[in-house]
């Protein structure tokens, strides 16, 4: 018995999350922030830096997380008032609880006082890195 | 604050990123195929591959042995690379919808093994297709259920 239905609607079907995904990843989205939580250093084991810190969630699974460590790291070596700081999503569920992240890598932009202004999952682009950063006050 | 991804402990073994993702087009013509036919002994056969792929390394199946000796030589360019564990864990999800599957195969289930086969597909073909990191959207969202 031979019938094509079914594979018709999954290729339909994951098409269409696959390009939603694809144009989704990467891109540094405001309103996806959570209100209210502030991050510090205590939280995040790290000073912050003195007008941005991007607190990247990363886990073992997770291919793209090197290239994004790759990118924001090198690009915070010539910004003195960035940093970059990496997390291990699975040995710190709670916080990734109370922000809401669902997947890796996921990036948070926090401002001088630890209060989030934007957030991408994926590897963000260099420009809208840069973008995103000049923002923060 | 990243330990646990500096640990040296954790063996990383980095494999030619092209390898995974070939593998995704094969394992998605072989699930179309199961799941046009309805033919519970080819999705057995995926399951074994996808098992050994768990286990071992997608490196080690039958498609990645395919890619190392047929493929590569033809490919030109320098190969990317990946860390082996997230195709490694993609190929353990793919080996759950299989198990899945096939229980509802002999037990008499087809519905069960119609929907199991197509989302084992459906991750398979947004790997091949789309480059797909099953692990980077499953893994997060899966400790985050089942860990207090």
């Amino acid at each position: 018995m031979k019938t094509y239905l079914p594979l018709a609607i999954v290729l339909a079907l994951s098409t269409a999350y696959g390009f939603w995904w694809k144009l989704t990843r990467g891109a540094i989205r405001s309103q996806k922030a959570v209100p209210g939580h502030l991050l510090n250093a205590e939280i995040l084991g790290e000073a912050l830096g003195t007008r941005a810190t991007m607190v990247q969630f990363s886990s073992a699974f997770c291919t793209p997380c090197r290239a994004t460590h790759l990118l924001l790291s090198q690009m915070v070596q010539s910004m003195n008032d960035v940093k970059h700081i990496q997390v291990d999503a699975e040995s710190h569920l709670e916080l990734v609880r109370e922000l809401d992240i669902r997947s890796t890598p996921t990036t948070i932009f926090i401002n001088k006082d630890g209060i989030e202004v934007g957030r991408a999952a994926g590897t963000p682009k260099r420009d809208q890195v840069l973008a995103a950063l000049a923002n923060i006050g | 604050m990243s330990d646990v991804l500096k640990n040296d402990d954790v063996a990383k073994i980095y494999i030619d990123a092209r390898g995974p993702r070939f593998g995704a087009t094969i394992t998605t013509i072989v699930l179309a195929i199961a799941l046009v036919t309805q033919n519970k002994w080819v999705l057995v056969a995926q399951g074994v591959v996808f098992l050994i792929g768990a286990v071992k390394g997608p490196q080690f199946t039958p498609y990645g042995l395919i890619f190392k000796n047929v493929v590569k030589p033809r490919l030109k360019g320098v190969a990317p690379t990946e860390d082996v564990r997230p195709p490694k864990f993609a190929q353990a999800v793919g080996f759950g919808f299989a198990l899945v599957a096939a229980i509802g195969a002999f037990a008499g289930a087809d519905l069960v093994f119609t929907i199991a086969v197509g989302m084992a597909l459906a991750a398979a073909f947004l790997n091949a297709a789309f480059n797909y990191c099953l692990g980077c959207e499953m893994y997060l969202v899966l400790i985050r259920a089942l860990r207090k």
